[in-house]
């Protein structure tokens, strides 16, 4: 496979093209512009549809619609944007419709800034509309990462009938680096992809009851939406065998560094120089922000671990609090946080962690 | 003997309306599914329901149908429309869903002109919440949030949705109807049935706007809302074609 130079937007774009994302609906947003400019561009190429909608709320809502009908789809947005969407993915969750949606979060709350940030965790992970609804989440720490987990992510979405996101930052979404891009799906298996859902998808059936189809974000009957959420909570609970984190080098580590997406990029490379330094640092990266790996943080041998270091680009911090949930009071956590548009860096890391090692 | 009348096999056979005595909805969407059988459309049609009680119909239909979120029904009809051409897409839409709510999503829609069908339930106020005034309430029209009636000076005067479209360039065919007496119920059904042929036939963005009542809420019953509507709804919104670009094309 060969290697490409592309910035994070539009790997992310071409990945989903590549994984059968036939339409893609969004309205202009920084730092994702490079996303829909993409599709527009890349969309006619391939028989799909680009449209940009009047808001982020008409876009999530033609996502819902040609979700619905079968079609891969998939829109984007940040922040603030995503707000805006919550309405139109919490009806995708009710009603049962895959789709996918990227976040390259930007600074908040508000209009917030524009620099990215890491300021919609708990929004991500715990209540990205109303209604209790989860969703697979994936926080990528390179633009490879970004690449490969859009590509899966529609397989996700598919497989479980749910929304998925990907939690990007402006970071990953604004910088270039070179990227192996997945393979093309063909027509045959985009075709055979749509084919499958051809029994639930609103696009005209048979006129029985058993061969209609009706796409219902919500229900008359209490006892169907007891039921239905039932299900729904019977799908989040299959999602342990999903879990995917990284540790490094925890073997004798006497601190560990706790941190995902970009933060956490930038907190191994703090590591690799502490551990020059003789600092004996590990890291553990959650890759599935939605659910949680806290069965990461028994990976720690607690013996020896003095504190664990939260690293996140929020203020006040929302990651440290599912690391507390995973830590279990077995160490202190201490802190290191930016916020404001300004990227984690690694001196501040390096600081914060010499710090905490010698409290 | 000849059977001249039987019920669309688009209703439910087991299911009985559960909408108030003399409300228009049961009506209209008979009208809808006669034209989708005669049509041959029935098994090829996607239904984009409004919220509210246009949502209701969820409950009736015996095809396939999406309840769009509160006033997103153009958006949700354009994903579906836009990723399967062939299907016959109609969003059915009521007054705040389509002129409050949703005023972005229609008119956008009906500005790309979207290759679907849009029927607007107007009756000038908000059903299932329980009567609070809406875009198309006509001045002095009591609401349940305007208790003392519609003020222009506070509240503006109604909207003229199918007026307002009749601005963009791009919508094929407007028209606005009513179901108060049989005459209109034969020309609501003629509406319904151009509109979806003018999007079999690729024309593009075409609104039927149907005057209703609401018995219920406009505090009255059967056929005191009716009075009503012809004394005063049919005042407001006069009944007619507003746009019909396929006699523009005759003309030339």
């Amino acid at each position: 496979m060969s290697r490409v130079f592309m910035k994070g937007c539009e790997a992310i774009a071409e990945a989903a093209v590549r994984a059968g994302c036939r339409f893609f609906a969004g309205y202009p947003i920084t730092p994702q512009n490079e996303i829909p400019e993409y599709f527009s561009r890349r969309m006619p190429e391939v028989g799909g549809t680009f449209v940009q909608g009047e808001s982020e709320v008409a876009s999530i809502s033609m996502v819902y619609g040609a979700a619905s009908s079968g079609t891969r789809a998939m829109t984007s947005s940040s922040s603030c944007g995503i707000a805006l969407k919550s309405e139109g993915i919490s009806y995708c969750a009710s009603a049962r419709i895959p789709m996918v949606y990227v976040n390259v979060s930007r600074g908040g709350p508000g209009v917030g800034s524009i620099q990215p940030a890491q300021m919609d965790y708990m929004q991500a992970t715990k209540a990205s509309g109303n209604g209790g609804f989860q969703m697979l989440v994936f926080a990528p720490s390179t633009v490879q990462e970004a690449v490969d987990m859009t590509y899966a992510a529609f397989d996700y979405a598919d497989r479980d009938r749910n929304p998925v996101l990907i939690l990007a930052d402006g970071v990953i979404g604004t910088m270039m680096e070179p990227v192996e891009l997945p393979p093309m799906r063909s027509d045959e298996e985009i075709r055979a992809i749509k084919e499958n859902k051809r029994s639930w998808a609103c696009v005209g059936h048979e006129l029985d009851y058993a061969h209609r189809a009706w796409i219902e974000p919500g229900q008359w009957s209490t006892a169907v939406m007891q039921r239905t959420n039932e299900k729904a909570a019977a799908l989040y609970e299959s999602w342990e065998k999903d879990l995917r984190w990284e540790e490094y080098r925890l073997e004798d580590a006497e601190l560990v560094i706790a941190a995902y997406g970009i933060s956490a990029r930038i907190a191994r490379s703090a590591v690799n120089l502490l551990r020059q330094e003789g600092y004996p640092v590990g890291l553990i990266r959650p890759i599935t922000v939605n659910p949680f790996p806290y069965k990461a943080f028994d990976q720690i041998d607690y013996r020896k671990c003095k504190a664990v270091l939260d690293v996140e680009m929020s203020i006040p911090a929302q990651f440290l609090r599912d690391v507390s949930i995973g830590v279990k009071d077995r160490c202190p956590i201490t802190t290191c946080l930016c916020s404001g548009g300004n990227i984690m860096s690694r001196e501040s890391i390096i600081e914060a962690a010499k710090k905490s090692l010698e409290a | 003997m000849e059977k001249i009348y039987t019920r669309t096999k688009t209703i439910q056979e087991d299911k009985v309306s559960g909408f108030c005595p003399g409300c228009m909805h049961s009506t209209v969407m008979k009208l809808i599914g006669e034209v989708l059988e005669e049509l041959g459309q029935v098994q090829n049609t996607a239904c984009v329901l409004g919220i509210g009680c246009c949502g209701l119909h969820m409950d009736y239909m015996a095809y396939d149908n999406i309840t769009a979120p509160h006033g997103r029904a153009c958006a949700v009809a354009t994903g579906i429309k836009r990723t399967n051409p062939d299907t016959l897409v109609y969003t059915y839409q009521g007054d705040g869903d389509l002129a409050s709510i949703g005023l972005a999503e229609t008119l956008s829609a009906a500005n790309r002109g979207e290759n679907f069908s849009v029927i607007f339930i107007n009756n000038g106020i908000y059903g299932m919440t329980g009567g609070q005034m809406a875009p198309t309430t006509l001045v002095g029209m009591k609401a349940t949030t305007a208790p003392k009636g519609r003020d222009p000076k506070e509240h503006g005067y109604p909207m003229h949705m199918c007026e307002i479209m009749n601005q963009l360039v791009a919508p094929y065919y407007l028209e606005r109807t009513s179901c108060n007496n049989p005459a209109n119920v034969r020309k609501t059904k003629a509406a319904i049935k151009k509109a979806f042929m003018n999007q079999l036939e690729g024309k593009g963005f075409s609104m039927v706007e149907i005057v209703t009542n609401c018995p219920t809420n406009w505090g009255t019953d059967a056929l005191g809302s009716l009075e009503y509507l012809e004394q005063n709804m049919l005042k407001e919104f006069p009944l007619g074609v507003i746009r019909d670009k396929s006699l523009e094309e005759e003309g030339k």
